[in-house]
């Protein structure tokens, strides 16, 4: 375990960077997290897929993958695609501050 | 008929069984009204694979007559699906690893062809294709997973069959088979859409008994095979992962990882990943994305986006009513949809069936446990042991130390009780019968963690 500071705020992180605790996330430390992995806004778009995801976790506690994202997170695949290049899942699941999907076994 | 029976049964409960009349089953064992006036539990189970198979099967057991154990399924067949790797190969032929359902379930159960339309959960009711209604007490959802091929853009499009096949069903496995025998050279390209897919080692295995089949063949040198993957790295669990990622790279099986698959271009041959890389090949063997069945969409509350069953890890009953469980491919529970998975579910699904039905709490007693051989080629094969909480792990299988099976190691120890799994298949683990020695639950004593670096769980 490591902790990183961001905006001013010492958060416990995994060795990928995933927040440990959901609770210590908030909007600041998601756009933080978000220009170091060189988001430089969220917009609306972003925002709608990072509040589905700690939506999903908080209620369900396991992150949603990308499948769950573009049938129900509103957001379609391509577009997932466009927001977080790379994977969209991890990343947001990242900015949003809740553990990496597990993308299940 | 039988159907008209169930039609009639509009009434619903607990109470209604006190007096339902029931057909009697074709082994003439219950004779029709002979209940009338006891308690019998009408259960009810949805999908006649290894899942159904062995929890009506349990059932029976448990309850003998007291119950009325009726099973439902679209068709005859029963498919023996961890043999479908091996039919490319020649190495098994496609008639073998079919029976009929019938056959593999206990007197006294009742097999119904049909469709299911949809689950009513809040009137306790089944309602099937051709109109008619099942009510139960319980209800079994076994269902398993299905492929949707259709829904990754270009992949039954052209070449479907001709140069982009998968295995993961009886006719496309039979198809790749004869396209394999013909391949003189090129690129063949492994590929998983996304997770969850049934057998998740199955890729795997498939690039190791192409290695090794090419290699008889003569051909090897003139292939370039490649896994590709939407996983960061071979498998879903870090030891285990590495292990695999080292066996692709001494095989010569290139490594292609975070490769999500947006679309398949038959015609050109490439796969095209959603942020617009581009895979050329030449044969394509891909596992398409996996679905629940198409009912549970269509049934209240039931599944979830992907139409696999909400339901307790732990426990297995569905979140939609108490009365509903799941097992198998079926469940939306976060470890292997494995046939193995379903055997270690049995017990745990059987004792809250009783409980349920006998008022008590229920028991959180699965814990995940998934066992898998995955075939490494040239008669040899690993074996891995895992649970929610727990990766697979080096050590020895069945008992601690003394095994005989190696954990996590190839052996042809391994491939020779693999070679016996299908006997097992048909005669233990679909009569719902246990193994000796090895417990529903997984167990620690044996296994050794070794020591890891950059671990993240």
């Amino acid at each position: 375990m490591t902790t990183t500071t961001i905006s001013g705020t010492t958060l416990e992180v995994d060795a990928e960077g995933f927040l440990l605790d959901a609770g210590q996330w908030n909007e600041q430390v998601a756009e933080a997290i978000a220009r170091e992995r060189g988001i430089e806004r969220l917009t609306d778009r972003h925002w709608l897929v990072i509040h589905f995801m700690r939506k999903t976790f908080l209620e369900t506690g396991s992150a949603p993958s990308i499948r769950t994202l573009g049938k129900a997170s509103g957001v379609e695949v391509k577009e997932l695609y466009q927001l977080f290049p790379k994977g969209p899942a991890k990343l947001a699941a990242l900015i949003g501050g809740i553990p990496k999907p597990r993308g299940c076994i | 008929m039988r159907a008209k029976l169930y039609a009639s049964g509009r009434g619903r409960g607990l109470g209604t069984s006190r007096t339902r009349r029931v057909a009697a089953p074709d082994s003439g064992a219950a004779s029709v009204g002979q209940y009338v006036g006891t308690v019998r539990h009408r259960i009810v189970i949805l999908g006649g694979g290894i899942a159904g198979t062995l929890a009506a099967n349990r059932l029976r057991r448990l309850y003998g007559d007291r119950a009325e154990v009726v099973v439902v399924d679209r068709d005859e067949r029963h498919v023996y699906q961890p043999g479908l790797l091996y039919v490319p190969f020649g190495l098994t032929e496609p008639e073998a690893i079919v029976r009929p359902r019938a056959a593999f379930l206990a007197d006294g159960i009742e097999l119904r062809l049909g469709e299911v339309e949809r689950v009513e959960a809040g009137d306790s009711t089944v309602f099937l294709a051709d109109g008619t209604s099942l009510p139960y007490d319980v209800l079994v959802v076994a269902t398993g997973a299905l492929l949707l091929p259709e829904e990754t853009e270009g992949l039954t499009g052209p070449g479907w069959n001709e140069s982009v096949f998968t295995f993961y069903t009886l006719d496309g496995a039979v198809a790749l088979r004869d396209a394999l025998r013909a391949f003189e050279g090129g690129r063949l390209v492994v590929n998983l859409i996304d997770m969850p897919i049934k057998c998740p080692v199955a890729p795997l295995e498939f690039c190791f008994l192409a290695d090794w089949f090419l290699q008889e063949r003569g051909v090897r040198e003139n292939v370039e095979l490649t896994f590709v993957t939407p996983l960061d790295g071979a498998f879903t669990k870090p030891i285990a992962s590495r292990m695999l990622t080292g066996l692709l790279r001494e095989k010569g099986v290139a490594l292609e990882t975070e490769f999500a698959t947006g679309r398949v271009d038959g015609e050109t041959g490439r796969l095209i990943s959603w942020d617009e890389r581009e895979l050329p090949f030449d044969l394509l063997v891909t596992i398409p994305l996996h679905g629940g069945h198409e009912f549970v969409a269509r049934s209240p509350g039931l599944g979830d986006e992907l139409g696999f069953v909400l339901c307790d890890q732990h426990t297995l009953q569905a979140g939609v009513a108490p009365n509903v469980f799941a097992i198998g491919d079926a469940t939306n529970v976060p470890t292997s949809k494995a046939g193995s998975v379903a055997h270690f579910q049995g017990e745990t699904l059987v004792e809250n069936v009783r409980r349920f039905l006998d008022g008590e709490p229920l028991a959180g007693t699965f814990d995940g446990h998934t066992n898998c051989f995955i075939e490494t080629g040239f008669r040899k094969a690993l074996l891995i042991d895992f649970n929610y909480d727990v990766e697979p792990l080096p050590g020895r299988f069945p008992r601690p130390h003394a095994g005989p099976l190696p954990l996590l190691k190839e052996s042809r120890l391994n491939h020779r009780a693999k070679l016996l799994f299908p006997w097992v298949y048909w005669n233990v683990l679909l009569r719902g019968r246990e193994l000796p020695g090895i417990g529903a639950q997984l167990q620690l004593a044996g296994k050794t963690v070794p020591a890891a670096k950059g671990e993240s769980e």
